[in-house]
């Protein structure tokens, strides 16, 4: 896939960044603010995409993005799962419990597991939706002209 | 017990990921990792049911505890019903993946094909214990948009329209189903089962509901695929690859489409005389017109897919005539018995069906056709696919030592006692039907002088597709002992108990 103009490219390379530290302040305050895990993975996304149909990318790089991208993917699933299970584990023996201290209510490190959540949630939803976008490039790729 | 429920749905959701990561680097990971969870999750399912006695077992997620006895969290809960569709989902689960080991290996991407398969058991599991609408809705959209990848698995073309179609469909069915449930918290101001049943104790507004009840009975009606909804079911049942066939055929549409609406029907909405006749009649029609749509079916997977419609046909129908008597209020104890033969009629088509399927798959496996009029003379080459899809032909057919006889017997007995004798003749003539056509399929596929004189050319199949089509086969002989009075009080008493009984369900939720 070819790249765009240096403007684009620089226009790309200044907001992207910006993009990017939005879609974690709002991951990481999703226990306090409106937005949270999938809002925030959703921006995450948004700045990944940006970079990728502003630069452009060779074909094979793109398709080992995409088997990086849904590894991380199915870390992220896998982490929150086992969250659920260390609430079954170290408390009273109960599903998703929130077995971490819940600390004071308005500050960003409290309310238990549930930051821990966003986070991994804000990861699988930004890789999965950018496996989406890297499938959907390489489908063009490879389908003849 | 109680607090281990959500494992149904975690253990497979968890695998599914394991087996996108480690199944990527390490070879032949995910097919005896995915048969391993299975082999778990059925052995966890019988241990569930036989620890159950009778009562129900509720796990409320996350701990969240009723606030003046108002339910707030998810509630997952396990009783008579559910646990019968639990253990039947795993165990057919586990042989279908048993028989994937080596029927698999001909499609590229079986990593896929396993991470899929965990994740549309994991969302079946959920669909069958949440005891919450909302959940339940959720879970149906993770097992049905797996499903309609595992359709489309072949990448051929006609794997690809018939999945298509099958989303086109489904996502109707999601859309009428959220649609329904939209309506009820509208109402209700409540997601829980139980907890919406209590709310219509106060007052039940019956031109509302019934418009919900239509709603929700043609979006589950269209996953159960009932005649009217059925176009989806024979396409994308013969094109998906064949243990997901039997899946989908043997499994998938009982616990997303049946198991709820009779869940539905009975534990939450008020039943209706009229709501039951409905029902009664769909089951009739699909009965009726199934059989007459496979019997002149050439393909294989095809004849078996419109037999799926007309055997659930039989369940829904026999289920029907047990909720007219509850309905009128009238002989408890018929309406008790033509409930159990839907339950007992719809665990011995999860064991044949799921058996028939293999068979077909085995049948394509070796000779790379699913026509009718290209095969023949198989019994001499394929000895064991032979014998056991003669012991399923006969259970399907309803032939006396094996299960579908005892289980059509007592619906049959059933609607003769409840005074529904047009029901009861036409029962016994699809069963005629379903015999005949079970005999074409036997000896064209079997019997017939070979298409292609070299015999030889044609093996068995491999030893883990011969396994789980003999234990298969082993289940649908040993099913029939649910006929034991015994047996049968200790397995599907609890169930039907559970259905009929208005109150019994919503106050051992709210009670816990």
């Amino acid at each position: 896939m070819k790249g765009m103009s240096i403007i684009v490219k620089k226009t790309a390379q200044l907001i992207s960044g910006m993009i990017f530290i939005y879609g974690i302040y709002v991951i990481v305050h999703g226990h306090l603010t409106p937005g949270g895990g999938f809002a925030g993975g959703v921006i995450l996304a948004g700045s990944l995409i940006l970079v990728t149909l502003a630069y452009g990318e060779e074909f094979f790089k793109l398709v080992r993005e995409e088997m990086g991208t849904t590894i991380v993917e199915s870390l992220a699933t896998i982490s929150v799962i086992l969250i659920a299970v260390g609430g079954f584990l170290f408390g009273s023996k109960i599903f998703f419990n929130n077995f971490l201290p819940r600390g004071t209510v308005g500050e960003l490190v409290s309310a238990g597991v549930l930051p821990l959540y966003n986070i991994f949630v804000g990861t699988e939803v930004a890789s999965s939706i950018f496996i989406i976008f890297l499938s959907l490039i390489i489908f063009k790729e490879e389908s003849p002209k | 017990m109680n607090s281990l429920l959500p494992l149904f749905v975690v253990v497979p959701l968890a695998s599914t990921f394991l087996i996108m990561i480690i199944g990527r680097f390490v070879k032949d990971f995910n097919k005896y990792f995915t048969a391993a969870v299975l082999l778990f999750l059925a052995v966890f399912s019988y241990y569930s049911l036989a620890s159950l006695h009778g009562g129900l077992a509720l796990c409320k997620v996350g701990g969240w505890e009723p606030v003046n006895k108002v339910p707030i969290g998810i509630y997952i809960a396990l009783d008579g019903f559910n646990a019968i569709v639990i253990c039947i989902i795993n165990s057919v689960g586990f042989l279908a993946a048993i028989y994937s080991i080596s029927y698999v290996k001909r499609y590229t991407g079986e990593n896929y094909f396993y991470a899929l398969f965990c994740l549309m058991i994991g969302g079946m599991n959920g669909v069958v214990l949440s005891a919450d609408l909302f959940n339940i809705f959720v879970f149906l959209e993770i097992s049905v948009i797996s499903s309609y990848a595992l359709v489309a698995f072949g990448v051929g073309k006609n794997e690809l329209e018939a999945s298509f179609k099958y989303q086109v469909l489904g996502s109707l069915a999601s859309f009428l189903i959220l649609f329904g449930i939209g309506f009820i918290y509208w109402k209700a101001k409540t997601l829980n089962i139980a907890d919406i049943r209590e709310a219509f104790k106060s007052g039940y507004d019956r031109p509302y509901y019934l418009f919900v009840e239509l709603l929700i009975l043609s979006g589950f009606g269209l996953k159960a695929a009932v005649i009217p909804f059925h176009a989806w079911l024979p396409d994308a049942h013969s094109s998906a690859p064949s243990p997901i066939s039997a899946m989908l055929s043997g499994v998938f549409i009982k616990a997303v489409g049946i198991y709820v609406i009779i869940r539905l029907f009975f534990n939450m909405f008020v039943i209706t005389e009229g709501m039951a006749i409905l029902i009664t009649t769909l089951g009739t029609m699909s009965m009726v017109v199934g059989v007459f749509l496979a019997i002149g079916q050439w393909d294989i997977k095809r004849l078996l897919a419109y037999h799926s419609i007309s055997q659930m046909g039989y369940v829904i129908m026999s289920v029907g005539i047990g909720m007219i008597l509850v309905a009128r209020g009238v002989r408890h104890e018929i309406a008790v018995l033509a409930i159990s033969g839907g339950i007992f009629h719809l665990i011995n088509h999860a064991a044949f069906k799921g058996l028939l399927f293999l068979n077909a798959g085995a049948i394509e496996y070796t000779t790379g056709t699913r026509n009718l009029k290209e095969m023949g003379g198989l019994a001499r080459s394929m000895p064991a696919t032979s014998a056991t899809s003669f012991v399923a032909s006969m259970s399907i057919s309803g032939i006396p030592p094996f299960n579908g006889f005892f289980s059509k017997l007592i619906i049959i007995i059933a609607a003769v006692m409840a005074r529904f004798y047009l029901l009861a003749a036409l029962a016994v003539v699809v069963s005629i039907i379903t015999l005949a056509s079970f005999l074409k399929f036997q000896r064209y596929a079997f019997y017939n002088k070979p298409h292609d004189t070299d015999d030889r050319k044609f093996r068995e199949v491999p030893f883990p597709m011969v396994l789980s089509m003999a234990a298969l086969s082993v289940i649908c002989l040993l099913l029939s002992l649910l006929a034991i009075p015994a047996v049968r009080d200790a397995v599907l008493t609890p169930a039907v108990d559970i259905l009929t009984s208005t109150v019994q369900y919503s106050t051992s939720i709210l009670g816990q």
